[in-house]
């Protein structure tokens, strides 16, 4: 049973690369290019591990995990934050959020599987 | 039993009993229970003012012309009864004022003078020195008259006797040793004496007893009753002629004459003054002694014309017996043994209250006011700065009783015998007369100056001492009398009793004619010459404008202009007081300002004019303490106006400075919020550039990562991802490129190559760069207005820069194969507009400005993801810079679904066409 994987970012370009990596692991994925999408997506999806950028129009990703983390339905998804911004702040916000996880941009793709699988595991 | 040694014991007696109330007094005073704290105490010591003049005296008046001896009483009567609101504002005055003896009234009321209080204490020496004279008579004359009982025998003339064994000499020696133990045992500030009043009180009901009793014996011992007496009087046809000669015109004259000179001196002497002013306890006793004191005149002058006629029946014609011994003789004659000696010591009581009053008060005056300002002006002596002068106080003044007592005795022996008692007395009176016009004056009226009282008082005593002292000399043969038959210089018209030809008065009253009207006069006269100085006014509101002027808040009083004029000068400028004074001159029909009169309106103007300057209160204050008692010279009144304008002057500047520090402060915090604000933005642009910055560089990781991972990926995927990698790679670069741009453009470090450029060739140039683009996209681009000629002022690349932006812009919104770019050059007010017209989704309205912003781009699309902008969010921005470098405007005109319009205009310049040359000059 394979798990299913939302990607939400805005850069077509960097949505790319990761749909091809985590296809690769055998996930299902799904893509988001907004905030709204993305809760949208998170319903009808409803992935495992959703990897949230922040910032995107419509809805930041703060925003997201924050109205993902007061769903109880959603209780159950791991949430990667996958930002540019990488102020301590921000990574503090973020986890405090309710977010498992906070990787900054440029990532490498080693560590992020690494972080999905041992999330997913 | 009368023996010489018996008389003399019953004086001594008499005067240590009199020592010992005064002491006895003055112990009770010290103690706080004063005896003489009390109205019939205070009328009784008024009754000094009889003297042996009373006692002895009036008979021999009234035996010389009937009632001829009243007038001397009827002035003090009716000054009390009739005028005592005088007496009641002397005491008022003098209290306010610490007065303590009448030359200090005078020189305090004129302006503080020491000049004129010694002239009034040389005055008052001068012309009391033949009433003591008088007072030495009497009692050597009584002792003399006594001690020769049962006979009576007249005493020898005055100077005939050697001097040793004069006795008139040695009762002036214990006089003066008695009132030197009476009055200078200690020093009291207010120079009030209690002991004094309180012996002299009692000198008064002893002499009143005395004579009283005199009185009783003649009339119902000798005789039965009055109308016994004067019955037998008119059988006497020499005692009859002498009653009705009281009825003679001259006599009228000289009626009025003593009883005006009697009211003045009844105030005026000195020991008057003292008695009844200095001495005074409460005001309120004076309510009492305006009935008491011209009831005891009344009832010691009762049996004076009885006595009088009695004595002239008992020894008929003349008969060797002075008139004025009568009050003595006629007991004496009747064997009245312990009567005659009770009359002789109401006689001494007499002299003695006199002569211990009088020199008292002399003698404070001559310390005061004659001695002690000449020493403290000898520095040799160093006596301002000795700090306890009391002791040499002390001895002045018993100095001062021993030399006028001998000066006393010496005018008894010179020219005693010229006159009988009364008329001495009266050369006195009119010595003393002279002081009405600067008292009286000093008290109603404000006008009188110091010069000008020096000027009456000089000039009146002048005249006294001509036409009465220097006579009196030389009818005794002390002074060649030539003088007076022929004049002085043998001028006819100075001779001293008839001067300049005014007949038919007796002496008395000629002198009294002439020396008061040159003294009123002088005094008047010289006090108009100049208006009163400050210190003048203010001793003239003092003591004219009475308890109201005394530190109350409607001050009264006035000052010249000469004084008022500096003060307000040093406030406001010497020149805006002028003004003022002057515009206020005029406005009361003045010339000038310095016609401008010492009165109140000008005081009153001056606070009004200083108030604008200092505020109302501290004027009032000022003006009040100028005008009004305060021990502030004109220095220090100015050390004070100086001190306040500086406190002014300095808060003033105090209040600037403060201002001022506000104002920089809010700068400050102005300041602090934009650097913060700065700040903060420099963190959001630092953020925001590190993110955009790192978007592509995670794309080119991402892929390079995976492609170096696995490098079985078919070769279509690697190829995407390689042309990714390198696309990302070119935004990168650009990105950091217009980064650096903008911030050379921001910092003002960018370099210009400013020349005439010409518009549509650069935009010619720019539509051809990126003509590739729009046939790949399949939009038309239109090139409108594009003429040589319209010249700006730029920088060629730049321009460039700003039309690729535009163009590249336009391009990639516009829908594909259905876009239409427009670009219009025109040329408007001396500015070459340009304008970029694109049929894309337009802009709202809200976005229009958002687009300036740094990394801000449009949205609006539908699809981000695909149709996302390509840009880094930096090109209007940049473009705006600049276009706004080059004092030119860009903005947008868009209406959502009507495509937008991007404008700007540079200002227009006049060049050659195609000279594109970089001159390097900046305009």
């Amino acid at each position: 049973m394979s798990h299913r994987v939302l990607i939400v970012d805005d850069e077509p370009n960097i949505v790319i690369s990761l749909e091809y990596l985590i296809k690769k692991e055998g996930f299902e994925v799904a893509v988001a290019t907004d905030g709204e999408a993305a809760l949208q997506q998170a319903a009808d999806f409803v992935p495992d591990l959703i990897l949230l950028d922040v910032m995107m129009p419509k809805k930041s990703g703060f925003e997201v995990c924050q109205a993902l983390r007061a769903d109880p339905a959603q209780a159950a998804v791991k949430i990667i934050m996958l930002t540019a911004r990488g102020r301590e702040t921000e990574v503090a916000k973020g986890l405090a959020l309710g977010a498992d996880a906070y990787i900054t941009k440029p990532f490498s793709t080693k560590e992020l599987v690494l972080q999905i699988k041992s999330l997913l595991a | 039993m009368l023996q010489g040694w018996v008389i003399v014991l019953a004086s001594f007696l008499y005067l240590g009993i009199l020592f010992a109330i005064a002491w006895y007094a003055d112990r009770r005073a010290d103690s706080g229970r004063s005896l003489i704290a009390n109205p019939a105490v205070y009328a009784l010591s008024l009754g000094v003012y009889c003297t042996t003049w009373t006692f002895y005296g009036s008979v021999g008046r009234a035996a010389a012309s009937g009632i001829g001896f009243l007038p001397i009483y009827l002035g003090p009567t009716l000054l009390f009864a009739l005028a005592g609101f005088i007496l009641h504002k002397m005491i008022r005055v003098a209290k306010t004022n610490r007065i303590t003896s009448i030359a200090d009234f005078v020189a305090s009321r004129y302006g503080k003078s020491q000049l004129l209080g010694g002239l009034v204490t040389v005055i008052a020496v001068v012309g009391v020195i033949p009433y003591i004279a008088l007072q030495l008579k009497a009692v050597s004359n009584s002792f003399a008259i006594l001690a020769s009982y049962p006979d009576i025998i007249m005493p020898a003339k005055a100077g005939a006797v050697p001097l040793l064994q004069d006795s008139a000499l040695y009762v002036a020696m214990i006089l003066a040793a008695f009132t030197i133990l009476f009055g200078t045992r200690h020093l009291d500030a207010t120079e009030r004496h209690e002991g004094m009043v309180a012996a002299i009180a009692v000198e008064s009901v002893v002499k009143l007893v005395a004579f009283l009793a005199v009185g009783v014996f003649v009339v119902w011992g000798m005789h039965d009753g009055v109308g016994d007496i004067f019955a037998q009087a008119a059988l006497a046809p020499e005692v009859a002629h002498r009653l009705a000669s009281a009825d003679s015109p001259a006599a009228y004259g000289t009626w009025g004459t003593l009883i005006f000179l009697s009211m003045f001196a009844s105030l005026l002497l000195p020991r008057q003054f003292q008695i009844a002013v200095v001495e005074n306890v409460d005001e309120s006793h004076l309510r009492r002694a305006v009935w008491m004191f011209p009831l005891y005149l009344f009832l010691i002058n009762l049996f004076v014309l009885p006595v009088a006629l009695a004595g002239l029946l008992h020894f008929p014609g003349g008969g060797g017996v002075d008139a004025d011994t009568f009050v003595l003789t006629l007991p004496m004659a009747h064997q009245q043994e312990a009567l005659a000696l009770f009359v002789y010591i109401g006689g001494l009581s007499a002299a003695t209250g006199m002569v211990i009053v009088e020199t008292i008060a002399l003698s404070t005056m001559v310390c005061n006011d004659l001695v002690m300002p000449l020493l403290l002006r000898l520095p040799v002596l160093g006596l301002a700065a000795r700090a306890d002068l009391s002791g040499l106080l002390l001895e002045i003044r018993r100095w001062a009783i021993a030399v006028i007592l001998c000066l006393g005795y010496l005018y008894f022996r010179v020219a005693g015998e010229a006159y009988a008692l009364v008329s001495i007395g009266l050369i006195s009176f009119a010595a003393v007369a002279q002081f009405a016009p600067v008292v009286i004056g000093g008290l109603f009226w404000k006008g009188g100056t110091r010069d000008g009282a020096l000027a009456g008082l000089a000039a009146g005593f002048v005249l006294w001492t001509y036409t009465l002292l220097l006579p009196s000399f030389a009818k005794s043969g002390w002074l060649p009398d030539g003088f007076i038959a022929h004049g002085l210089f043998g001028i006819e018209l100075l001779r001293p009793q008839v001067l300049f030809g005014l007949a038919g008065l007796d002496e008395i009253t000629h002198c009294l004619v002439w020396s008061l009207l040159v003294n009123m006069g002088a005094y008047i006269g010289v006090s108009l010459m100049r208006v009163p100085n400050l210190r003048e006014a203010r001793q003239a509101t003092l003591f004219v404008g009475g308890a109201e002027a005394a530190g109350i808040p409607g001050w009264r009083g006035s000052a010249g202009i000469d004084d008022l004029l500096p003060l307000a000068g040093r406030f406001l400028g010497l020149e805006r007081a002028q003004e003022a004074f002057s515009r206020h001159a005029r406005q009361r029909g003045l010339r000038s300002l310095h016609e401008l009169p010492a009165d109140t309106r000008l005081v009153g103007f001056a606070e009004t004019l200083l108030a604008g300057a200092i505020g109302s209160a501290s004027a009032r204050a000022m003006v009040a303490s100028v005008v009004t008692e305060e021990p502030l010279g004109i220095d220090e009144v100015m050390n004070i106006l100086d001190e306040a304008s500086q406190v002014r002057a300095y808060t003033r500047e105090l209040e600037q400075k403060s201002r001022e520090l506000t104002r920089a402060t809010a700068e400050l915090r102005q300041a602090n919020a934009r650097l913060q604000e700065l700040d903060r933005m420099k963190d959001d642009f630092i953020s925001t550039v590190t993110h955009e910055l790192r978007t592509p560089l995670t794309s080119i990781r991402a892929f390079s990562e995976m492609l170096h991972e696995d490098p079985r990926i078919d070769l279509a995927q690697r190829s995407r991802f390689l042309g990714i990698i390198v696309s990302e790679t070119v935004r990168l670069s650009r990105l950091i490129n217009q980064i650096l741009d903008l911030a050379k453009l921001e910092s003002g470090r960018a370099e210009w190559t400013v020349a005439a450029v010409d518009v549509a060739e650069v935009i010619r140039e720019a539509a051809d760069s990126l003509a590739p683009l729009f046939v790949d996209k399949r939009v038309s681009l239109q090139l409108d207005g594009c003429e040589a000629g319209l010249n700006v002022l730029a920088d060629r690349d730049r321009l460039m820069q700003v039309m690729v932006n535009l163009l590249s812009n336009a391009l990639k919104f516009v829908p594909v194969a259905s876009g239409r770019v427009k670009v219009d050059v025109g040329a408007a007010a001396g500015e070459v507009r340009v304008s970029v017209t694109d049929n894309g989704p337009g802009i709202e309205a809200g976005d229009q400005e958002v687009i300036f912003e740094k990394f801000r781009q449009g949205t609006g699309n539908t699809d981000v993801l695909i149709d996302k902008p390509q840009g880094t969010g930096l090109g209007l921005p940049i473009s705006r810079q600049i276009i706004e470098y080059f004092n030119g405007r860009l903005w947008v005109e868009s209406t959502p679904g009507a495509g937008a319009c991007f404008v700007f205009t540079l200002p227009r310049q006049a060049g050659d066409n195609g000279a594109s040359q970089p001159t390097g000059e900046q305009p």
